[in-house]
């Protein structure tokens, strides 16, 4: 496959789709027709016709009402997007936005633009096909206090284990829990406005810090981005807000836990997360969908500004239904991330993929600034029948800019797990340092390891290091352990967390042990 | 305790490949017998057989513990029967620190025995005694398991195990290979201390050396996959004078 580096683009570098790819080269693996759904990727006629139904009727069709969910009816036009941006009260520059990038993705589905340079497989989306807007019943209006919700939602909640109410002040959590597309309950926030932190919905940002919301929304990851940023900016429905005044270390972990709960319906969350000069601020990300045959899209975008001398650390547990053991169902994960280090800043990403059936991901930065930092520290498992493709990239525009990658792919079962980074040394940037450190176990024999790094040096005076490193969990290892006593899944859950220490030990101490049970009962049934 | 009747072993998947030909043995309880041999005779394979390892297959006899064969059990419930392996080779485990892997090992066996835990305080405290006794550099048990340790670290770090799991039956593996003199010292001691009514030893070796630390009960000279001979602890001293020349020719004779 002749994957190409894009051309670079001086002074756009923002807005480069994430890999350029020859759409040719793959066609043979998208249009074999041995899979009768893969109607390959959107055809405008489909796009054209269902707009047609549509077209004529103002967005008063209404909301389906389901025993517990309000839904837009399903499809995606330029009279959803109207629906979403009213019902979300939204001001006209931001209708007017989401609706730039609605033509924009039209453009994009039209010439066929869904990226495909990635190395997973599935059966073409039907955008068509998809619940843009589901909200739970009686949440139009985002709950005033934890009384307002749904008794239900907060236990299911509770099973998830998310530490709502007071056990979030408890556990030194504030959670932002949003259930399908509308944001359930941010807790804390009054005791964060103290110190001026904001942390709050998107949706809430939107009515009460409009300036901040408009000065960076789409700064970093524009609504041209890429096809699935594109359709977020025009779709997203909720997803959090943070902003860290100047100089302030916000001293608790702020977190958001991600749930897709209809069936059917897509999930498109966008997250803002701003650190002014000086500030710090530790952000988690949690998610889960519930078992659905039916295969679900979730295509989600997050910025990060990190302003002079500023820290954001993201740490992500993606844990979306991954499909049943015969590859059925499963949450297709199409996630824009990126961030933007400006002078002396650093970007910290830390992620620990489990779950979806498809996971393309690529949380990059931007170091813009000299002395800015980047890191990204990754680890993804594939069980079954689950594809993930994932990496980072670093781009170094600024003097003295150091960036550090750590993937570590786990695959077992028929999981196929590919690493993609990019490391892009502009001209600009003297003295650049980057390590790159690949490294890839695989369980059992049918499992596929992939890396695909993509480095390009406009400045000489860059160093780059890059490893990569593919092993198997001997069975010198296994008998080692069963002889001191410990099952075969214990031993081998043993020798792969242990494999991802170097990860696991950017996360926070209660994540990372979630993250550790996580890759055991993912892993569940791929070993004996 | 441990019986071991007329056991035929063979490489798995490879024919013709038998390397334990018909071995004999009873260790009764509180006993330390030693087995002796040549390179290639099968003493490793015999300890590793005795464990359970995956790739060495069965193929006649049995293994008895305490009257019951144990051929069809795992690795791990060897281990909670109270066997013990100190690897000749032990496998380096990246992330995993000494600490983790002897507390979750403790645990296993608690559970499957259904014991109470230790707590965290106490294995601590067990663990830091242990350590002392067994002469391990505290700096070493913060790193990987095995990895980067030298050939005597790691089997101190074997010796820290068997003190710390307290077996009923301990098999060690060539434990002397790549000793110096003051390391094969502590380990002979640490396996002294932990001799006890209640507790066998067999001590697989192909150097008389260690036996000048560890008196054996009985010694085991084993050739060709057969045990060729059996004495008491002078037998040792013979093979260190002669060599293991008259037994090899003896396995030819017999074969």
């Amino acid at each position: 496959m002749g994957f190409k580096l894009i051309p670079d683009r001086m002074g756009q570098v923002y807005v480069f789709a994430p890999f350029e790819f020859n759409i040719s080269d793959l066609a043979p693996y998208f249009f074999t027709t041995d899979h009768p759904s893969r109607s390959y990727l959107l055809t405008n006629q489909n796009t054209i016709s269902r707009e047609s139904d549509l077209s004529g009727r103002e967005y008063k069709w209404g909301f389906v009402t389901d025993v517990e969910t309000d839904l837009a009816p399903k499809g995606l036009s330029e009279d959803i997007v109207r629906l979403i941006s009213s019902k979300k009260g939204e001001p006209e520059w931001l209708l007017e936005w989401r609706l730039k990038a609605y033509r924009h993705w039209v453009k994009l589905a039209e010439a066929e633009a869904e990226p495909t340079w990635s190395m997973i497989d599935y059966p073409g989306i039907d955008y068509q096909d998809i619940y843009y807007y589901a909200a739970p019943k009686g949440m139009n209006e985002a709950p005033k206090s934890l009384d307002d919700v749904d008794p239900e939602m907060l236990e299911t909640f509770e099973k998830l284990g998310i530490p709502l109410q007071e056990r979030a002040a408890l556990a030194g959590v504030a959670v932002d829990a949003v259930f399908d597309s509308v944001s359930v309950a941010t807790t804390m926030e009054k005791q964060l406005g103290e110190l001026g932190i904001i942390f709050c919905s998107f949706g809430n940002a939107v009515k009460n810090h409009p300036d901040l919301v408009k000065k960076y929304l789409g700064t970093v990851v524009p609504y041209t981005d890429n096809f699935f940023a594109s359709l977020n900016a025009a779709v997203f429905t909720d997803g959090s807000f943070v902003y860290i005044p100047p100089g302030v270390r916000c001293p608790i972990e702020l977190m958001t836990y991600f749930r897709i709960n209809t069936e059917g319906s897509g999930q498109f969350e966008r997250t803002l997360i701003i650190a002014d000069e000086g500030a710090y601020v530790s952000y988690l990300e949690g998610c889960t969908a519930p078992f659905r045959k039916s295969s679900q899209l979730h295509a989600a975008t997050v910025e990060l500004i990190a302003l002079d001398d500023s820290e954001i650390k993201y740490s992500t547990i993606q844990n979306w239904f991954p499909g049943t053991k015969d590859g059925e169902g499963g949450v297709y994960n199409f996630v824009t991330k990126r961030g933007r280090a400006d002078k002396n800043a650093k970007i910290s990403w830390t992620q620990v993929e489990t779950g979806s059936a498809i996971t393309w991901k690529y949380p990059s930065v931007i170091l813009k600034g000299d002395n800015s930092v980047g890191e990204f520290f990754s680890v993804a498992l594939t069980n079954n029948h689950q594809q993930a493709d994932t990496g980072t990239k670093m781009i170094h525009i600024g003097k003295n800019t150091k960036s550090t990658i750590v993937s570590k792919g786990i695959s077992a079962g028929k999981g196929n797990n590919t690493y993609r980074g990019q490391v892009l040394i502009m001209p600009g940037a003297e003295n650049a340092v980057n390590h790159t450190q690949c490294d890839s176990l695989l369980i059992g024999d049918q499992c596929g390891a992939h890396t695909v790094p993509y480095i390009e040096v406009r400045n000489p005076t860059a160093r780059l290091e890059h490893e990569a490193s593919t092993s198997k969990v001997s069975d010198e290892q296994l008998f080692y352990l069963m002889a001191r006593g410990l099952s075969e899944e214990e031993a081998h859950h043993m020798i792969i967390t242990g494999w991802s220490r170097e990860v696991f030990k950017e996360l926070p101490f209660e994540f990372a042990l979630e993250a550790a049970q996580l890759l055991k009962v993912s892993l569940e049934g791929a070993v004996g | 305790m441990l019986e071991i009747k007329n056991l035929h072993a063979s490489v798995l998947d490879i024919d013709d490949s038998e390397i334990l030909k018909g071995i004999d043995l009873k260790v009764g309880k509180g006993e330390v017998h030693a087995i002796m041999g040549p390179n290639g005779s099968g003493k490793s394979t015999l300890a590793n057989v005795l464990m359970g390892r995956f790739d060495y297959v069965v193929t006649e006899g049995d293994v008895l513990i305490d009257g019951n064969s144990i051929l069809k059990l795992r690795p791990d419930q060897r281990a909670h029967l109270g066997m013990f392996l100190a690897f000749q080779y032990p496998a380096e485990i990246p992330g995993v620190r000494p600490w983790q892997f002897l507390k979750a090992a403790l645990d296993s066996k608690a559970d499957a025995n259904g014991e109470d835990k230790m707590s965290v305080r106490n294995f601590s405290k067990l663990f830091d005694e242990k350590i002392e006794a067994v002469g391990i550099n505290p700096n070493l048990v913060k790193r990987s398991l095995n990895e980067g340790f030298s050939g005597g670290e790691k089997k101190r770090n074997e010796m820290l195990q068997l003190e710390v799991l307290q077996p009923s039956l301990a098999i060690l593996d060539e434990t002397d290979s790549g000793l110096d003199v003051d390391a094969l010292r502590i380990v002979a001691e640490g396996v002294n201390s932990m001799r006890s009514p209640e507790r066998s030893f067999v001590v697989v070796t192909h150097y008389q050396r260690l036996l000048n630390y560890i008196t054996p009960d009985v010694v085991h000279i084993l050739v060709k996959g057969k045990i060729v001979k059996t004495g008491g602890p002078e037998l040792a001293l013979e093979v260190e004078k002669d060599g293991y020349k008259q037994y090899m020719a003896e396995a030819e004779v017999n074969a």
